[in-house]
């Protein structure tokens, strides 16, 4: 947890929030629009028709539109005045570290410089979500749904990273529906495992989950996809939300057919987990599987009944049989987990639980602290802006990609992150709820630095084991989460919590400054990026420029040149070791691993 | 040279960022003889070392927390009720401490519980192991506004002035993350470190003139970007590579490796993961830390919690803790540390069908000692099924009010959060009286 995220609710905010009279046009205006916008929205361009004239804010496109405009009208009620635009090369850097996971090489930033001002933006975007990166998006967002789904515990036995990943890049490359994708992780049945017969990797989401009456299954499946916590209400109802005890059980109910079951390599050690439905015949001592109920406690000893029920109250069969048919052909059962997905993925949570899941990422905040946590208790900061991008989602075929694009194109995620008296003020960091009138810093994810730092230095360059892109793929994830491993506090509960120390504290310092991957990128090695500098033709100046944009996207100042001449004469000659000094101080600075 | 020259009225204060001054840590036992020919500051660094670590001890109050990961069956441990169809299996002892019963696999601990005390009238309202886990650490709910501080945050900060001389940082977490420092900012994080007190990537590698430059010029860096007026990450980064700086050079690094400790000394801590946590936070006392918690988790015992507790959990406890008391006694440090023990919870008075007990938050027991505490006392009860409590009962922020009040930090302390509001320390929780004489 770097910093966790609160802020004051509308209500209990200082003197100065109401809206003067003045900025009620704007605001109104922009509800007219939203309106015009809940008709036409649907008809958003798609990525490759959009050029237009840089001179436009929204590139075309209707949907980077109505950002513009609920955000800006946020502004206006706060009485901010925006950032000033951030520059190419951060915009450049930024776009990359949200999208991809890491920082653009040298190359990559001269190319998108040289291109045309008016079209670079979204041809970039277009770039970095087409064809040509689709390995590099689904790795990263493979690292994100990974941390998501099954936590970054690497030891769990009953849960197969390389399983849960393979599936994740597979899907995540093939840009699925949403919808789609969280059916197959809700309904999905087999074996865990890659290699074995049966293998579905979606099942990790849900192998680790089911013990004890899959009460981490519900909690986290609703969490999740619903951003609804519900984990309080296994034990009593909500003292401070309408979450009563009977949803959450009416909710684990539905996961009451399935079995997370254990597969031995002939020795103790659990080889593989499998998925499967099995009818469900209740907890009652007459196992009657067509009314399969269950039994929770209350707090005052009661014992109460739960059958499926969803959190809107949608109430499906109470059979515990899975679905097959009599010999004259009726059919009976139900598959509950099946059901489930159903009602997830028409439900209006799905795609506002998703929206502020990915504004979060891009921003820093989301709609509401946590992101994951959407219920009436928790109003959003720009509830309007939520549900209308939720519903432009649904309306573009829940794309993720498309929802990525009008965010990264959007006038808020293209300000700078530099603060002026005019926008100072808005500062979530405090307290205060995000207005994003400019671009709130936040430290890399420890898996963005890791593929910076391979970017910037090429330091797997050395050594690749040259297998297929897929074995490499999970080869380099796997000696990643070593790497990780060292950051991981465990909390000692059933619940697996778990924390990084990973989080700006002395250990990521030490790690930064003395640790094995920082050494190996700032070794002189044959062929590395560090030894090209250093033996090419450029004059000294030139190579210091290099590190400075290779790292930070932009050229050093004069008193940065003046302190690396110093460097230069302090190593008497030895140009590589002063550059690895050079290096050395910039990847361990602030700027770099600060997405700013 | 100074990279960081001052800030004049600028609102970001230039970090101190110090460079260390020509010395590693695995040179200096080398070169500790030419350590005069040093410059300035590396000679009142060198002053540092010679300080009499008896002298340092004298002065400083400290704080070590025992924290039990996923809530402890306190029913099982420090409240018996014996005979009640709630009561499991587990038989009372008589201890050192006149009148106080605990459970019969804590009988090493029996022997200390003299210099303990028992509160067995917590009664709180957080069960689910993150809020509890935060309120626990921070006497205040999770709170959508604020973001606030924990005990080794908050003590850290009113001792740490107590010991100019601490090169390593004040807030020592061993085995876990603790609770973070909130609106005291980063400065007041956890340092945390495994059990075996290996701390990584400790070893620079190279020439420390070296290292020196190296830094020179990163700070050069540092600064441009925190002029920028960005926010606040960007200062927090280079205050915290000042501490590191700090940590780096410093010989007393040397207080968390427990294996220099003789051998019969880590045989009475035992050798488990707890037992070296706690062997380390006596050593981190008495070289001036004044926040050091110990985290023991595996206390979650949904399922098949009686043979848990009696093989696993108790006897690793009763050891360790056992020794750590006993230790700081001998030492004459007790009187100057604090010592908590507590979960974030406790758990259902009610054994399961899987023959475990659930969250349990109503009524439950944590205990305390040493500092300025009363020993050897219970305070309050819970009534023959430990379901209720039915004396007055007590929460997490008049734990805290009393242990920092054990400490001599004045409950009047007020801070204020980063969104300009005033918060009282402990979150003005009321002392429990019958814990002072």
């Amino acid at each position: 947890m770097v910093r966790s995220m609160h802020w004051t609710p509308p209500g209990d905010r200082p003197a100065g929030g109401c809206c003067p009279v003045r900025y009620l046009a704007p605001r109104h205006a922009s509800r007219v629009l939203a309106g015009w916008f809940l008709i036409f929205g649907g008809m958003g361009l798609s990525s490759g028709m959009a050029r237009v004239s840089a001179a436009d804010p929204h590139h075309g496109i209707t949907q980077v539109r109505f950002i513009n405009e609920q955000v800006a009208a946020g502004w206006a009620d706060a009485n901010l005045q925006p950032a000033a635009p951030a520059t190419e090369e951060e915009w450049c850097r930024r776009v990359h570290l949200d999208l991809i996971g890491r920082i653009p090489s040298v190359a990559e930033l001269d190319a998108y410089l040289a291109g045309s001002s008016e079209t670079r933006r979204v041809d970039l975007v277009n770039h970095l979500l087409g064809e040509e990166m689709v390995d590099e998006y689904a790795r990263n967002w493979t690292d994100i749904w990974t941390t998501v789904l099954i936590g970054r515990d690497t030891e769990n036995e009953r849960v197969n990273r390389s399983g849960m990943r393979q599936w994740l890049r597979r899907v995540l490359a093939k840009n699925i529906p949403y919808d789609a994708f969280v059916t197959e992780l809700v309904t999905a049945t087999g074996v865990n495992k890659s290699g074995q017969k049966g293998f579905n990797g979606a099942t990790n989401f849900l192998s680790g989950k089911l013990d004890e009456n899959g009460v981490q299954a519900t909690a986290k499946t609703a969490q999740v996809f619903l951003g609804m916590q519900v984990q309080c209400t296994q034990c009593h109802n909500h003292p401070f939300n309408k979450g009563k005890q009977n949803q959450f059980w009416e909710f684990n109910a539905f996961f009451r057919q399935s079995r997370a079951l254990r597969r031995f390599d002939g020795t103790r050690d659990i080889q593989a987990m499998e998925l499967v439905d099995e009818d469900f015949a209740g907890e009652g001592s007459g196992g009657k599987a067509d009314e399969a109920e269950l039994f929770y406690e209350l707090r005052n000893g009661q014992v109460k009944v739960a059958f499926p029920v969803f959190v809107d109250g949608t109430a499906i069969s109470k059979s515990g049989y899975l679905p097959g048919a009599l010999e004259d052909g009726t059919a009976y059962g139900v598959n509950r987990r099946g059901e489930l997905a159903k009602l997830i993925v028409t439900s209006p949570l799905m795609p506002k639980a998703l929206v502020n899941r990915i504004w979060g990422h891009f921003f820093g905040f989301g709609f509401t602290r946590p992101i994951d946590d959407l219920g009436e208790h928790n109003p959003p900061s720009h509830p309007e802006l939520l549900d209308g991008l939720a519903d432009r989602f649904r309306e573009q075929s829940l794309d993720v990609k498309e929802l990525m694009r009008w965010i990264v194109l959007s006038r808020p995620y293209g300000l700078s992150s530099r603060t002026t008296k005019g926008n100072a003020k808005d500062d979530p960091f405090v307290g205060e709820q995000p207005r994003f009138s400019h671009f709130y810093l936040r430290q890399m994810r420890p898996e963005e630095l890791y593929q910076s730092l391979l970017t910037a230095t090429e330091a797997d360059r050395v050594g690749g084991d040259g297998d297929g892109p897929a074995e490499r793929g999970e080869a380099a994830a796997r000696r990643k989460d070593e790497w990780l491993s060292q950051f991981i506090i465990a909390f000692g509960t059933d619940e697996g919590d778990e924390a990084t120390t990973f989080n700006g504290s002395i250990p990521q310092v030490l790690m930064m400054f003395n640790g094995d991957l920082v050494k190996a990128a700032t070794a002189v090695g044959k062929g590395g990026f560090l030894d090209r500098v250093a033996r090419s033709n450029d004059k000294n100046a030139g190579k210091i420029d290099m590190l400075y944009r290779a790292a930070l996207a932009r050229r050093p100042t004069a008193r940065e040149v003046k302190v690396a001449n110093q460097m230069m004469t302090a190593r008497k000659g030895d140009a590589a070791a002063a550059l690895q000094d050079i290096w050395w101080a910039v990847l361990n600075s602030n700027e770099f691993i600060i997405n700013h | 040279m100074n990279p960081f020259p001052a800030a004049g009225a600028s609102r970001i204060a230039a970090p101190r960022f110090m460079v260390p001054t020509g010395m590693s840590r695995r040179h200096f036992a080398s070169h500790l003889a030419g350590a005069a020919a040093l410059a300035g500051p590396a000679t009142a660094f060198t002053n540092t070392l010679l300080a009499n670590a008896s002298d340092l001890r004298k002065r400083h109050k400290a704080a070590i927390l025992l924290w039990m990961g996923g809530g402890p069956s306190t029913m099982d441990i420090w409240d018996l009720k014996p005979g009640a169809a709630t009561g499991g299996p587990f038989r009372p002892i008589s201890t050192s401490a006149d009148g106080v019963q605990i459970s019969e696999y804590m009988p090493l601990m029996a022997k200390q519980m003299h210099h303990m005390s028992i509160v067995r009238s917590m009664s709180t309202r957080e069960a689910d192991h993150m809020r509890g886990r935060y309120y626990m650490h921070t006497g205040y709910v999770p709170n959508p506004n604020v973001e606030h501080p924990s005990y080794g945050a908050v003590i850290a900060h009113e001792l740490a002035a107590q010991v100019p001389d601490l090169e390593v940082p004040p807030f020592v977490s061993v085995g876990s993350g603790s609770v973070g420092p909130g609106f005291l900012g980063m400065t007041w994080a956890p340092f945390v470190v495994d059990t075996n007190g290996n701390v990584r990537n400790l070893d620079m590698g190279i020439d420390p003139a070296r290292m020196t430059q190296r830094l020179e010029m990163l700070a050069t860096i540092e600064k441009g970007f925190i002029g920028e007026k960005r926010g606040g990450a960007a200062e927090d980064h280079a205050k915290v590579l000042d501490k590191t700086v700090k940590i780096l050079k410093s010989q007393q690094m040397d207080a968390f490796k427990v294996m220099q400790e003789p051998k019969e000394v880590q045989d009475r801590y035992g050798a488990t993961g707890f037992g070296r946590g706690c062997l380390m936070a006596r050593r981190l006392v008495e070289i001036g830390v004044p926040f050091v918690e110990v985290d023991l988790g595996g206390w979650d015992n949904h399922a098949d919690i009686f043979p848990t507790l009696k093989d696993r959990k108790l006897p690793e406890l009763d050891q360790a803790m056992s020794a750590l008391i006993a230790d700081l006694a001998d030492r004459g440090l007790l009187d100057d540390t604090a010592v908590i023990w507590m979960g974030e919870f406790s758990r259902t008075p009610n054994i399961n069908g899987n023959a475990g007990r659930d969250h349990w938050a109503r009524s439950w027991s944590v205990v305390v000692g040493g500092a300025g505490f009363k020993r050897g006392v219970v305070v309050g009860e819970t009534s023959s099924d430990g379901k209720e409590v039915t004396s007055e009962p007590y929460a997490s922020q008049d734990v805290m009010a009393s242990v920092l009040k054990s400490l001599g930090i004045s409950l009047e302390t007020t801070f204020t959060a980063k969104n300009g509001r005033p918060m009282k320390i402990a979150n003005a929780g009321k002392v429990i009286k019958e814990l002072f004489v």
